[in-house]
């Protein structure tokens, strides 16, 4: 591992997630489970962050929000999609106000299953973001900008 | 005379881990008004009840949120159980009680850590959090989940805790508390919680009882309402008094959930002593007819679900009223007038879960 | 757990306000205002409580007509009346906080009184 896996920054976003996710998330942070040991910190800004973790599926009004986070950071970047609802909408998938999991609007790099994702899985997932994160910042992969956003990713 | 400016607050936003949106009006650092704007996560599962039939929407009322999942269906379960005239064995709302007040134990413990972050107080929001995970391995050893349980259903729980467990629980809540204790000592004394709590955002009694402020919230006030009194489940049987408060500020809102913090504790012993042998469900027959507004108190405060159905396998209606929708108005209340660098506090004191607010 | 009947009172429109400033003044507060459709009507409950006695009052409205918003009353309840509008489409008039339709964005607009669902068709891939 690299300079850039050994201090990943998150940006966590709730999309329309019903909280459990998030807590879990939060939870990681936690001493039981304390990611801060590799590094990893939690932050609120965008631009400071290389892992985009999302919970929760796309509903009408926070695709934008998402599309704008994404923009925002700096490549190279990765995105975990943690729980199911971010996977592919869960059981609300039949709602009228939720569009689908949070590939139909950012690509996403993992997926993390789970209705509430664990820690564990959740620290798995990060972790594998990370391999993928090396590799895009060896090939020098520019993201894709975001589907319909017009503009491409932060450079 | 100076200008007036707007600042967006939300919804992304580093002290907050949910969307909200509240326009900040502000006339140099104070705030005039604040304009709540929602809908970041609705996502409208409320007319899922065309889609599931009656048994299988407990799992939706419980994914309404993540924190207070186990009593969101526990109402739900409520609410079908009048209307069908079911007889819930004994053993069954004992159990609910005693997982409800775990739920309110997690709840409680992780908004204190959110509340210690957002004052600036890092080491706190690790130990409460820490304590958190106590809460959240015994929910996962007797239900199986840590955060969604899926215990509740229609005509009792899914699942028993066995006699020697649950003296186990009792035991190991001894420790728990002492550590409660530590951590209860340092929210109510500490000066540098004090200094950013007290006197901020104050809400009067009688704001607080006609704007609909619940819970904490109300309590924090000297409203003393507290919906466990209607002696829904086992409620009836044991004995508690609602913790009350009378400074109306985000001291008090804090003291009342630290409080809480024992009688719940304390509550979990009394029903793991009492609770009866027996069975733990009964099949419900037919299908719902009728309509009911079932009412118990989440950790955030009043939770309203009301069921309509019409005979048929699919309920016509379900409608849920959560604490935090009605605890908007007072924090628009509280907000207008307070200084730009207390928002986040003040946005915190009322706990609130943007997820159960707009379904 | 014993049946517990709880009574809805059915009142005409025209007398909603002077009913909801009786209870007021006897000290009730409001517990929720919410909307059902039954046919082509429209239920609207409005639950009050003191010392935790639950009453509740119904009028019923075809989805034209407005209603007198209770808002100068409870000041808290214009969320309700908010959500009714933007949830259902139901009018109502005089709200102290009128968010003209913007407390929840929604897809489509009042999807509460046609409820659709996303069918099984996949999500558009990007």
């Amino acid at each position: 591992m690299t300079w850039l896996s050994k201090s990943p920054w998150i940006l966590h976003y709730d999309a329309s997630s019903c909280n459990g996710c998030d807590i879990e998330v939060l939870a990681c942070l936690s001493p039981l489970y304390d990611v801060e040991r590799f590094g990893i910190i939690n932050t609120g800004n965008p631009k400071h962050a290389d892992v985009l973790v999302i919970t929760g599926g796309i509903n009408e009004q926070n695709r934008e929000v998402v599309r704008n986070l994404y923009a925002q950071m700096p490549d190279p970047k990765v995105v975990v999609a943690v729980g199911i609802c971010a996977s592919s909408g869960g059981v609300f998938r039949e709602c009228y106000n939720v569009v689908g999991g949070i590939d139909c609007v950012i690509p996403v790099d993992v997926y993390v299953p789970g209705c509430a994702a664990r820690p564990e899985s959740i620290i798995d997932g990060i972790v594998k973001a990370l391999s993928i994160l090396e590799e895009k910042k060896k090939n020098g992969t520019q993201s894709s900008p975001a589907p319909g956003s017009g503009a491409g990713g932060a450079q | 005379m100076s200008k007036k400016i707007i600042v967006p607050f939300g919804p992304q936003h580093p002290v907050l881990p949910e969307p909200i949106h509240v326009d900040l009006v502000l006339e140099d650092e104070r705030v005039v008004e604040a304009i709540p704007s929602i809908g970041y996560i609705h996502r409208g599962l409320e007319t899922l009840v065309a889609k599931r039939e009656y048994p299988e929407y407990v799992y939706i009322a419980e994914r309404t949120c993540g924190i207070c999942s186990f009593i969101h269906g526990m109402t739900y379960c409520q609410a079908v159980e009048q209307v069908m005239d079911i007889e819930v064995p004994e053993r069954a709302l004992y159990l609910r009680t005693i997982w409800s007040e775990y739920s309110r134990l997690h709840s409680h413990l992780l908004w204190l850590g959110l509340f210690a972050d957002a004052v600036g107080f890092e080491n706190l929001f690790m130990a409460s959090w820490k304590a958190r995970e106590f809460v959240l391995d015994v929910l996962e050893e007797t239900t199986g989940g840590r955060v969604i349980q899926g215990s509740c259903k229609v005509g009792g729980v899914r699942r028993d805790i066995p006699g020697k467990t649950l003296e186990r629980m009792a035991r190991d809540l001894d420790v728990f508390e002492r550590e409660l204790k530590d951590i209860a000592g340092v929210f109510l004394n500490d000066e540098s919680i004090i200094g950013r709590t007290r006197g901020v955002g104050v809400l009067s009694r009688d704001d607080a009882y006609y704007l609909g402020a619940m819970g904490p919230t109300a309590r924090g006030s000297g409203v003393g309402i507290d919906l466990r009194k209607t002696g829904y489940a086992a409620y009836g049987k044991l004995q508690f008094k609602p913790v009350v408060e009378t400074g109306g500020d985000c001291y008090s809102r804090c003291a009342v959930r630290v409080k809480e913090l024992f009688t719940s504790i304390d509550l979990i012993r009394q029903a793991a002593a009492k609770i009866p042998e027996g069975e733990i469900e009964v099949k419900p027959k037919g299908n719902p007819d009728g309509e009911y507004f079932s009412r118990a108190e989440q950790p955030r405060g009043e939770l309203v679900h009301y069921v309509k159905g019409d005979g048929s396998k699919h309920l016509v209606r379900s409608r849920i009223r959560t604490p935090t929708l009605t605890n908007l108005p007072p924090l628009v209340k509280m907000l207008a007038g307070c200084e730009l660098a207390d928002v986040p506090v003040i946005v915190l004191s009322i706990d609130p879960c943007i997820g159960c607010m707009e379904r | 757990m014993t049946r517990d009947a709880q009574e809805t009172t059915l009142v005409e429109r025209d007398h909603l306000i002077g009913i909801v400033e009786e209870f007021r003044k006897k000290g009730y507060r409001l517990v929720q205002m919410s909307c059902t459709k039954a046919g082509e009507l429209y239920e609207i409950n409005y639950s009050f409580d003191l010392d935790y006695q639950f009453r509740n009052i119904r009028i019923v409205i075809d989805g034209l007509s407005e209603i007198p918003s209770i808002s100068g009353i409870y000041w808290g309840a214009f969320v309700y009346e908010n959500e009714m509008y933007d949830l259902f489409g139901i009018r109502v008039v005089g709200m102290n906080i009128d968010f003209g339709g913007n407390l929840f964005r929604t897809a489509k607009k009042n999807p509460f009184a046609n409820p659709t669902f996303r069918g099984e068709e996949t999500c558009p891939k990007r």
